[in-house]
């Protein structure tokens, strides 16, 4: 009880704190000192702490079980495990959001600190536009998604958490993602107050890259732990189904990919400016266009949840008013950097980073209007449609092809001007990697030219990082390794599809079910009792063409509160295939709807991330290390 | 004659034009091919040519028409006006149950028979499709 008061009046002073600190920043701005007034800061970190408080609360009052909070009454049930009590704060709307505005604040604090040896007046810019947007939430989170509302008369019981949010990798994606998503705000913040202070310069490339660098971590990281969790908890074997709540959180993670590659060349050049401050705007939009699509309810999506459209509407019209915002501000005061250094040729690093831009401005294209063309049409002629995944895979596939191969060439350049060394190990590299692909596949698939080529251009790029890494002792590690990352996801991704393979049966205890490598026995069940869940356990054995078993233990969960049932696959990982097998009850049948899956390479591809992520983290630490 | 740099941006310019101009017309060349319409019950009885292409279904499963064995799983779908007797071998999602609202994918055989190949599995039990809530009449 106490708690949500606390909670409730928190947020309102993190509100007035920040009409406050924008007042006294401004009144900052036309001081002398070349330090920002410390009051400032100060300030700054009193709103964190009320964020703070303001989110324990929350946590505290689901802790607690306090069902006069309605946010709690929704979202959390007694018998629940104090874990998924705890992970289930952000597991909804509201918390969500107060998750959002608590790293917008911690975000801008850190900002502060951080930035001590940059332009008094671009700091003061920065945290204006972060308090914009600060503000925005502020109003967004007390007008239509207060996670404090009081409940009278008070509820015994929750309505409990949605079943399959209850799970590990849940619990962590959503801060994770957060920390990528609403570090972008950052970036867009401060390159706009670099634009007013005509401030786009190679230290702004240089100071701002660590947080592109940090939220691009986060995203990355994030994205994959959703991905985790859909493999293993949705069911279906697969990790990524171009379903339109995947694609918004793919979206920024492409625009920031490619800020990314083109800061360093306003780092290193002072070029690309008006680029630059772009991405970084479109990165942001798009970020906030996620949340917006997801939780206004207007994509249709197999990851839907029951959600309110009003609330769309507040983020749609802030959404407009950011946008007109940056717009505005960038065409009225941004110049074109000094026309010295815009010599640009063709055969250069420049270039290159270039033409990766185009590329993933393709690929965001792409994306975009398959995740935005179905809305757009069901508005414009009532038509319902969708876009599946292979409309994703037709456009993108192929594009990779010259993709792979310049992200081998474009590192392997200098900049301003070069020419290509070593042609003949070149060519023996790609002969290698074409034999070596024609060897493997040519007995697998429909599209051998096809797929020769792309297989052949990721080993092309694989080989190539791989020898930089270990024979040439390169000077940009975090560069090669997030490149030899990147080739080995391509490749973990083809042969995973390409040599996938599944049986879906209905069967019934004790029954055998044989099919041309092996045979499935449905030995017995097991029902056992948790204290918010029944479970059925299903104890299967697995011959494969060798004659060797494997047990597999798929279970089905009856959860309680609410009253939803969940299919717990059981994977058997080893390095070279995960066997997944998953079964679900058609109900008021003896029938056991089961589906068994041998997915080749399937850890290899949290492995390549990971390694894409690593690159991220060693570039981070690496301009620590020179300075 | 122009200067170097003028004749470098044009190229430039013309570069950047045409990748657009391509990427448009790929794009919506190959949403042609591959979008999937969503039809309810009553829109497919009142179709006059069968539809050859991959379609979605939606509505409600109708109470007592689930049939299982070995090799598929039959059932109604229903918009309380028409219904549409569904062949179907796959995974059966958790959420699947008679009197729920369902969407399925998959071919026409006639106006009578879908085969499906694919059944959409949902999130919350509470959340109904919103071509499905439309497609019974928003009850």
């Amino acid at each position: 009880m106490l708690a949500n008061q606390i909670g409730y009046y928190s947020l309102i002073l993190g509100l007035l704190l920040s009409v406050l600190l924008c007042g006294v920043s401004i009144k900052d701005l036309n001081s002398s000192g070349k330090q920002i007034n410390q009051k400032i800061l100060s300030l700054s970190f009193l709103q964190l702490v009320f964020v703070i408080l303001s989110f324990l609360s929350l946590i505290l009052s689901f802790i607690n079980s306090d069902f006069s909070n309605e946010t709690v009454f929704n979202n959390s049930h007694t018998t629940k495990p104090l874990f998924y009590k705890i992970s289930g704060t952000w597991g909804n709307h509201e918390g969500s959001l107060l998750l959002w505005l608590l790293v917008l604040t911690l975000f801008i604090f850190l900002f502060l600190i951080k930035s001590r040896e940059q332009p008094k007046k671009y700091r003061i810019f920065t945290l204006l536009f972060q308090q914009i947007i600060i503000i925005g939430f502020f109003l967004f989170v007390l007008m239509t998604s207060n996670p404090f509302n009081f409940l009278f008369p008070i509820p015994n019981e929750g309505l409990g958490l949605n079943p399959i949010l209850q799970d590990p990798a849940l619990a962590i994606h959503p801060p994770i993602l957060y920390l990528g998503y609403v570090g972008t705000s950052i970036i867009f913040s401060s390159s706009l107050a670099a634009v007013t202070q005509n401030y786009v310069t190679k230290e702004w490339g240089q100071h701002i890259k660590k947080w592109v660098l940090v939220s691009w971590i986060f995203l990355t990281i994030g994205i994959m732990l959703g991905s985790i969790w859909a493999y293993y908890e949705l069911g279906w074997g697969g990790f990524w189904f171009w379903d339109p709540v995947e694609n918004v959180s793919l979206m920024p993670w492409l625009t920031l990919t490619a800020l990314l590659h083109c800061i360093l060349v306003l780092e290193r050049r002072a070029a690309l400016t008006s680029w630059v401050v772009v991405l970084s705007i479109t990165t942001f939009t798009l970020s906030m266009c996620g949340t917006f699509l997801v939780r206004s309810g207007i994509l249709n999506s197999v990851h839907t949840f029951a959600n309110d459209p009003a609330r769309g509407i507040f983020i749609l019209i802030f959404l407009f008013i950011l946008i007109i915002l940056s717009v505005g501000i960038f065409f009225s005061f941004h110049v074109e950097s000094n026309k010295k250094s815009n010599n640009f040729f063709w055969f250069s690093r420049e270039t290159s980073i270039l033409i990766n831009n185009w590329f993933m401005m393709y690929f965001l294209s792409v994306v975009l209007i398959g995740t935005v063309y179905p809305i757009f049409l069901e508005v414009i002629s009532n038509e319902k449609i969708s876009v599946g995944p292979p409309f994703y895979q037709k456009l993108i596939a192929p594009f990779l092809i010259p993709f792979l191969l310049f992200m081998y060439l474009g590192p392997s350049l200098q900049w301003i001007k070069s020419k290509i060394e070593n042609k003949r190990s070149l060519i023996i590299y790609f002969l290698i990697s074409a034999m070596l692909t024609f060897f493997i596949i040519k007995n697998l698939t429909t599209d051998l030219l096809f797929y020769t080529v792309l297989v052949s251009a990721a080993f092309f790029l694989f080989f190539t990082t791989l020898k930089e890494l270990f024979i040439k002792k390169t000077n940009n590690l975090s560069q090669t390794v997030a490149h030899l990352g990147f080739s080995l996801l391509i490749l973990s991704i083809l042969f995973n599809s390409i040599l996938s393979s599944e049986i879906i049966t209905n069967i019934r205890v004790g029954e055998k079910y044989n099919y041309s490598k092996g045979e499935i026995f449905f030995k017995r069940i097991k029902e056992s009792k948790e204290s918010n869940f029944n479970s059925i356990i299903a104890y299967f054995e697995i011959k494969d063409e060798n004659g060797k078993i494997i047990e597999l233990k798929p279970e089905i969960r009856v959860y309680n509160q609410p009253a939803i049932i969940t299919s717990e696959a059981d994977i058997k990982t080893t390095l070279l295939e995960d066997k997944f097998l998953v079964m679900n009850l058609v109900k008021g049948n003896e029938y056991f709807n089961i589906r068994y899956q041998v997915k080749p390479f399937m850890v290899w591809i949290w492995i390549s991330v990971l390694l894409l992520s690593l690159g991220g983290l060693m570039s981070l630490f690496k301009k620590r290390y020179e300075k | 004659m122009y200067g170097k740099k003028v004749k470098l941006r044009f190229l430039f310019l013309v570069f950047v034009l045409a990748s657009v101009i391509l990427t448009v017309f790929l794009i919506l060349q190959s949403l042609r091919d591959n979008v999937v319409y969503f039809q309810s019950p009553t829109e497919i009885k009142s179709l006059i040519e069968l539809d050859k292409r991959k379609i979605r279904l939606g509505g409600m499963v109708k109470e007592q028409s689930v049939f299982i064995n070995s090799r598929e799983v039959n059932f109604i779908i229903t918009d309380y006006k028409n219904e549409i007797n569904v062949i179907y071998s796959g995974a059966v999602p958790n959420l699947f149950a008679e009197g729920k609202g369902v969407v399925v994918e998959g071919f026409l055989k006639d106006k009578n028979y879908f085969l499906a190949t694919k059944i959409l599995a949902k999130h919350d039990e509470n959340y109904m499709p919103p071509e499905v809530k439309e497609a019974i009449g928003d009850k």
